[in-house]
């Protein structure tokens, strides 16, 4: 049995590393800017680097927008990666206030450019950075980042980040410097991750694997 | 320096991997491929391929391998040397780099700069910087390998460049490429202090005393390692073994 993963072209970061991560796990990836191809997914994957603003309009104007909300109407699963799960989300707040999918309520804002002590620190926050539980949530059973240890490093590059409405919806937490960020998120059928799973050696492999096998 | 990285970088000219010493005297040391993927099971935090002789064919020729890296190799990868315009980047960005480092065709035209993070991000652009010191707390910006000046201020270009877009400086010092003496320190303090993106330290790293002097006292969020690497003088493991033994919160692996 051949499980599809679709893969949203929509102009934006580097497809092929994603697409070649699908196949390390087992998964035939379509890589697609056809809206038709999106609604019929069997899984759909929203990957995305760059602006917040330059994604939506791209979305948009692809008629792909549309197609990503009905897709998650059909209950069938979506993981959106870096700015693809900053999409997900109401709005944000990158160059002026933009709309966003609308698919997870909540919105995105600006890393704090100071460190928990008030000191500037460096962003964007970019490099190799561990995962915390949130304290409401017992474990990672059932979800992809079942069976990750807590000294697993993820690659993280970004500027912005995003705060879900409802606590229930995050999976994963990041610390940078003191500041605490959102690094996963689940609602419902939609998973957000802010980190690179295809960037992120055999740790990161394991959860586009887990994406493929379990949902 | 919050979250070190150890970055392998690889000099390249045609298909040969390459290192010299002050950016001169190349001699060939083998397949990048080989020496990529050894390095990723070494457990590299990322890749850096530099085309050497982009200038000379005024076009990155790193295309194959960077698609082939893309394909088997799964950790962030960057690529400069010759790129020029937004064709150029968006050529690289398309067969799998994940960032572009700029140097030469950005001091001609700063713009470009600001043109390219603008359509791929700031996260895209990484601003690269040859450095030769030239006097005291003073170093000139370099292009070509460190043959052609600029006339810049190493650090003002720096500063420059981060406010037109650049998200990461790669910071590569002339006077210690290839030498095993130690980076120059008060060079990468120097732009650390002054921009408020990260910095990668290159050119010098002889020893694991190196790296931890860099991320400890200059202010360094990466280190770049190659001759070092190559030869096997040290390893990218030795290098993390002694920054986690040495308490920096480098990635476990």
């Amino acid at each position: 049995m051949t499980r599809t993963v679709v893969v949203a072209d929509y102009g934006v970061g580097n497809l092929l590393s994603v697409c070649r991560a699908v196949e390390f796990g087992g998964g035939t990836p379509i890589c697609s800017p056809d809206p038709d191809v999106l609604r019929s997914a069997e899984r759909l994957v929203l990957p995305g680097v760059g602006a917040f603003g330059n994604g939506m309009q791209e979305l948009i104007a692809r008629g792909l927008a549309q197609a990503i909300r009905e897709f998650t109407a059909t209950g069938r699963p979506l993981l959106g990666i870096c700015l693809g799960m900053q999409l997900l989300f109401d709005a944000s707040e990158e160059f002026g206030p933009t709309d966003g999918l609308g698919l997870i309520p909540g919105a995105v804002s600006g890393l704090p450019d100071t460190d928990a002590d008030g000191k500037r620190h460096k962003i964007p926050h970019i490099g190799w950075n561990t995962l915390t539980r949130p304290q409401d949530l017992a474990d990672w059973n059932g979800t992809l980042l079942e069976e990750t240890p807590t000294d697993a490093s993820f690659y993280f590059v970004h500027s912005f980040s995003p705060r879900a409405t409802n606590s229930a919806d995050n999976l994963a937490f990041c610390t940078y410097n003191g500041r605490v960020f959102t690094a996963a998120v689940q609602h419902e059928n939609i998973v957000g991750v802010q980190f690179h799973p295809e960037k992120s050696g055999p740790r990161g492999l394991a959860l586009i694997e887990r994406f493929i096998t379990t949902s | 320096m919050s979250n070190p990285r150890l970055i392998a970088r690889l000099d390249i000219k045609m298909a040969d991997l390459i290192k010299g010493i002050h950016l001169e005297g190349w001699r060939k040391i083998g397949n990048p491929w080989d020496f990529a993927k050894r390095y990723y099971d070494e457990g590299a935090d990322e890749l850096l391929y530099m085309d050497v002789v982009a200038s000379l064919y005024d076009r990155n020729n790193l295309t194959d391998i960077v698609r082939k890296t893309a394909a088997e190799i799964f950790i962030p990868l960057c690529v400069g040397g010759g790129v020029r315009s937004l064709e150029d980047a968006s050529n690289l960005l398309r067969a799998g780099a994940d960032k572009i480092a700029l140097n030469t065709a950005a001091t001609k035209r700063p713009e470009l700069i600001a043109e390219l993070a603008q359509r791929f991000g700031s996260q895209c652009i990484v601003l690269s910087l040859e450095a030769k010191q030239i006097g005291d707390g003073k170093w000139e910006a370099y292009t070509d390998n460190g043959r052609e000046k600029t006339g810049l201020d190493a650090v003002d270009w720096a500063v420059r460049g981060v406010e037109l877009g650049a998200g990461e400086v790669l910071i590569t010092s002339v006077d210690r490429d290839g030498t095993f003496k130690g980076f120059d320190l008060e060079l990468i303090e120097c732009i650390s202090s002054r921009v408020s993106v990260p910095v990668i330290a290159c050119g010098g790293l002889g020893a694991p005393e190196h790296m931890l002097e860099a991320f400890t006292d200059s202010g360094a969020d990466a280190v770049a390692a190659a001759r070092a690497i190559h030869t096997e003088r040290t390893s990218l493991t030795a290098l993390r073994q002694f920054g986690l033994h040495h308490q920096l919160p480098m990635r476990q692996i």
